[in-house]
């Protein structure tokens, strides 16, 4: 699976928004209504998905999907 | 200064016998058992396998979001989803009240215990960062009444009341206060309680307070029977929902009942055992009559706390008499926790109403499984099957460790 995939199926299913909705230019805040708890939660889920650690100053950069999967590869 | 009176204008429970308030009532009437065994569990690590569990429960969507379910732990599910089914027989939503006038008192004994087992185990095992950001808001006593108010928009006071079995009771009696005093129109209150997991049993059967009556689960929790041997561990909501009974009226609301006395008291003797001569429960029950303005000839039915317990039950007994003398014997007595095993923290919640279905429908749910009562046991407590009679006045009882009381007297509706 493609890492953007991959990142779109973990938002899914803890947004309960459906997959076909969520797009690379998909904002957590703007598009999904996230508040700050959401996002951490979100960021937990990845790191455990990708066995990454995402440090917590860089969290507020990662507003989109494509930040994050793009993040997602720098460090992987 | 005159009190406002306090109109009872929606009811709902969800425990071991049903999930919404006819199933409940039904069952209760017919005597039957909401008492079942916990399957899948480890008996080396559940010494206690039985419980009052509530059975294929799933909370709608549209009272929580299918994204936030996991967030909260099951005692919230059942306080919304009870006060979703109490506010629609209250017709409050529709009231036009102040929403700062509209207030939420849950209580909670232990609030969201699994949550918090389940998260430490996370904790130890995994390390401090993978504990999830709503955990905290997932297991805190007041998010019952914290969720009641984003869902409704009720601005009002909000908190939640824990005094162990008896913070649903003292619950109402607080909100009942509110009212009376004019400094809220109506209220969200009762209680809800879900802590059947390993370790809340392990800690209750380390007291030696719960039944291990593990191969008959129906006929384990068996008040003032000569077999009972500790309580069973019930779980699940009782919601009402009071309002100032001028303005009930005023916007054509049915009253169910009245709240018309509460006492509430301390044995200050010991931490889990009741006092044995009632020093606590029998000035509780008084202070409540006094409220009411009645005496205690007038009580047609009193839900006993009736935990099923060797010394709780006899020291119960014992306070009734002391308070009613000759009409103990007369008045009508029953535990419903022989069905629903005790709802802990909720229990004051459910029973109440129980005492308010009993007033709307005279007819007072049995005590089951009382085959042999035991010597000290000799008033009449409902045995076996339900009894019509034309109630008045009922009396709720609800104690908890901590040596805490509290006891209520509802009244059927009249002009």
């Amino acid at each position: 699976m493609e890492t953007i995939e991959k990142v779109i199926k973990i938002v899914s299913e803890a947004t309960k928004v459906d997959a076909s909705n969520i797009k690379a230019e998909t904002n957590f805040i703007d598009d999904l209504n996230l508040d700050s708890l959401d996002m951490v939660e979100m960021m937990m889920k990845m790191e455990e998905e990708f066995g990454v650690e995402i440090p917590e100053d860089k969290t507020e950069d990662l507003k989109t999907i494509n930040d994050v999967t793009n993040f997602l590869k720098t460090i992987n | 200064m005159q009190l406002n009176r306090v109109a009872v204008t929606g009811i709902s429970a969800i425990c071991g016998l049903g999930n919404n308030l006819d199933q409940v009532w039904n069952n209760a009437l017919a005597g039957k058992s909401g008492i079942s065994e916990i399957k899948d569990v480890d008996p080396d690590k559940w010494p206690v396998r039985i419980a009052g569990s509530v059975k294929d429960f799933q909370i709608s969507e549209d009272i929580l979001a299918a994204k936030e379910q996991a967030r909260f732990d099951t005692f919230i599910h059942y306080a919304l989803h009870c006060t979703d089914e109490a506010l629609k027989q209250s017709g409050l939503l529709d009231a036009g009240y102040d929403p700062y006038m509209i207030g939420s008192v849950l209580g909670t004994g232990l609030g969201g215990f699994p949550f918090i087992e389940n998260a430490h185990k996370t904790y130890m095992d995994r390390g401090p960062r993978r504990v999830s950001p709503f955990f905290v808001p997932s297991f805190i006593p007041n998010m019952a009444s914290g969720k009641i108010s984003m869902k409704w928009n009720f601005k009002g006071t909000n908190h939640a009341v824990s005094s162990a079995c008896a913070s649903a009771a003292h619950a109402i009696g607080i909100s009942a206060a509110e009212i009376m005093l004019g400094r809220q129109d109506a209220l969200v209150t009762g209680g809800s309680e879900s802590v059947v997991s390993g370790l809340t049993i392990a800690g209750f059967n380390a007291m030696k307070a719960l039944s291990r009556r593990n191969d008959e689960p129906e006929l384990a929790s068996r008040p003032f029977d000569k077999d009972r041997n500790g309580f069973i561990m019930g779980e699940g909501a009782g919601i009402l929902i009071l309002e100032n009974l001028e303005k009930a009226k005023a916007r054509g609301a049915t009253i169910l009942a009245e709240v018309v006395g509460f006492g509430s008291t301390a044995d200050a003797y010991h931490i889990t055992s009741p006092h044995p001569d009632g020093e606590g429960t029998i000035p509780c029950m008084q202070q409540a009559l006094k409220q009411a303005g009645i005496e205690p000839k007038d009580i047609d039915y009193i839900n006993a706390h009736g935990t099923s317990t060797p010394t709780g039950d006899i020291a119960e007994t014992n306070a009734i008499k002391a308070v009613f003398g000759e009409h103990a014997y007369n008045l009508s007595i029953s535990s419903t926790k022989s069905m629903t095993g005790h709802l802990l923290g909720a229990a004051g919640g459910l029973e109440s109403v129980f005492c308010i279905k009993a007033i709307t429908e005279g007819e007072i749910p049995p005590t089951i499984n009382l085959d042999n009562p035991s010597e000290e046991c000799d008033l009449n407590y409902t045995p076996k099957k339900s009894v019509k009679k034309e109630i008045k006045y009922v009396l709720n009882n609800s104690f908890g460790f901590g040596g805490t009381n509290s006891t209520t007297v509802f009244k059927k509706y009249e002009e």
